[in-house]
């Protein structure tokens, strides 16, 4: 049974983090990562040709961490599948012993770099998220009868500082009654706002919420953060704190430890970004008390 | 209205050496062309000066009242027998549609279209489009408040909005509203917000498999007979 779904149960703080697969065939650079940040998570995100840029499946990168003995969670977005080739990843990863998915949109490939393709999107998140329940209970999305049902553990994005939340808080109810039984948030800026949604979320549609850290470490990332990823602004005085600093990847580091601790009491776990510095993140994880 | 773009002239002019045609007809249309501003009189004018400059013969010339109709383009055709007679190719400055009426009007001469079809279009205003259709075959206009997410979300998410949306603002066109923001204010506004546990299905894409056909005589034809049986 998937241990992130036992950490859940047991109502355990879980941790999750991030690796990317490569560009190519070779490996071993995201399994550096996978030993690094493995023994100090509960699961890993493996992303799926993030950013609209090409990579290894998450399915075959999930498989390797699986082997490896460490815990992934598979992403499926929906951006280059057609419903049978989503259906059919979603078989294949039960096949492989894989349980925790990650059910996204995707981003548009206009922003990858293939802006030449076609962003497929038969199905939306919330559609495929209800497809993955359907093959839990043996059927698939016609409600043919499968060999063999799957047995994932499915979750959904959730964006609980953006506006108008009204509309966030629809969505992520759309998600939650398609299936989805734990949320990762984007990164958490403005600590008071993202607990009280969050509290919103965990209360009214009885879901796990994994809270999104991003490792800020230095006014170049911010920069990038603000500009480029939509759906994201570090607040000034963050960004003043860490622009202002001898050693930005000191305070970062710092500045993600006291979001991990003040998240304790708010979220059911918390996601670590760490935008290659993994070695970080057992600090983080110590300071905040949780290794 | 089908919105079409001007193609390359350097393109037709290729087009017309593979078949190393001197003598060129033109056509046009009355209709969506004419608006366009890609296939009227205008431009089929200056299409014809173009080549006129270039050395070519331009025999003759054409501004159909509805190019896409085969029957009303036979005829007009057929007023222009001579000059089609004489011409070596002819360039059609309508949507693909249009170019392939022509080309069955007048199968033994080359054809070749003189514009790229692009979409079809709202007109916002003289001179600028809008695609807010893709003719989907399915519509879900009843459930999003009259704004399609299958045309104007850049994903053509029915659920939504995306994970990229910020204050309102679409992730991809920045400069735009969110499609799933302003069908949620749309609908709160009308007082018919959506209730729980109401996402839109998957898109049944089957209703939409090409060619496309629609028959209405032999439809009625059908049902005449099957009434007519009944009896
Ligand atoms: S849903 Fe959109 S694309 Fe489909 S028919 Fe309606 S308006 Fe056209
Ligand atoms: S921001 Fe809204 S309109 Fe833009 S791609 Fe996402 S869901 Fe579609």
């Amino acid at each position: 049974m998937s241990r992130l779904r036992e950490a859940f149960e047991r109502g355990e703080f879980v941790i999750t983090g991030e690796v990317a697969p490569p560009h190519g065939t070779d490996v071993s650079k995201m399994m550096r990562s996978v030993e690094l940040l493995g023994p100090v998570t509960h699961a890993l995100n493996v992303t799926d040709n993030q950013g609209a840029t090409l990579h290894l499946s998450s399915l075959a990168a999930s498989k390797a961490i699986l082997d490896a003995g460490y815990e992934p969670i598979f992403q499926q977005t929906c951006r280059d599948r057609n419903r049978l080739a989503l259906q059919s990843d979603l078989l294949s990863a039960g096949t492989l012993g894989l349980e925790n998915v990650l059910i996204l949109t995707g981003d548009d490939p206009r922003g990858g770099d293939h802006p030449q393709a076609k962003g497929v999107f038969d199905l939306d998140s919330t559609q495929l998220i209800e497809v993955a329940a359907g093959l839990n209970r043996g059927k698939d999305m016609n409600g043919a009868a499968l060999e063999g049902a799957t047995n994932l553990h499915v979750g959904a994005a959730a964006f609980p500082e953006a506006e108008p939340w009204d509309i966030q808080f629809e969505r992520a109810r759309g998600k939650a009654e398609a299936g989805a039984v734990f949320f990762q948030t984007q990164a958490v800026m403005d600590i008071d706002l993202f607990s009280e949604r969050v509290a919103e979320l965990r209360s009214k549609l009885g879901v796990k919420v994994i809270a999104g850290i991003l490792l800020l470490k230095s006014g170049r990332v911010i920069d990038f953060i603000n500009e480029k990823l939509a759906g994201l602004m570090v607040p000034d005085e963050i960004a003043d704190r860490i622009r202002g600093a001898s050693d930005p990847m000191g305070v970062a580091i710092e500045l993600a430890t006291e979001q991990v601790r003040a998240l304790r009491d708010v979220a059911d776990g918390v996601h670590i970004m760490s935008l290659g510095s993994d070695s970080v993140v057992p600090q983080i994880l110590r300071g905040a008390g949780l290794d | 209205m089908i919105i079409t773009r001007p193609r390359d002239p350097a393109r037709i002019v290729e087009n017309l050496e593979t078949v190393g045609a001197r003598s060129v007809f033109i056509v046009g249309c009355q209709q969506c062309a004419t608006v366009a501003h890609t296939g009227g009189e205008v431009e089929v004018g200056e299409l014809a000066r173009f080549l006129t400059e270039r050395g070519y013969e331009v025999s003759g010339t054409e501004v159909s009242e509805v190019t896409c109709h085969l029957a009303h383009t036979r005829v007009e055709l057929r007023r222009h027998a001579e000059e089609l007679s004489t011409a070596d190719a002819v360039i059609v400055l309508t949507c693909g549609a249009g170019v392939q009426t022509v080309a069955d009007a007048a199968p033994e001469t080359p054809v070749f279209p003189g514009l790229d079809s692009a979409f079809l279009g709202n007109v916002i205003r003289n001179g600028v489009f809008e695609e807010r259709c893709q003719m989907c075959g399915q519509c879900v206009l009843d459930l999003t408040a009259g704004i399609c997410p299958v045309t104007t979300c850049p994903k053509g998410l029915l659920n939504g909005p995306c994970g990229g949306m910020w204050d309102g603002k679409c992730e991809v066109m920045t400069d735009r509203e969110c499609t799933h923001v302003r069908i949620h204010n749309r609908l709160k506004a009308q007082g018919r917000a959506r209730s729980q546990g109401s996402s839109i299905p998957a898109k049944d894409y089957s209703v939409k498999l090409k060619p496309g056909s629609v028959n209405l005589r032999a439809q009625r034809e059908r049902a005449r007979r099957k009434s007519g049986g009944d009896r």
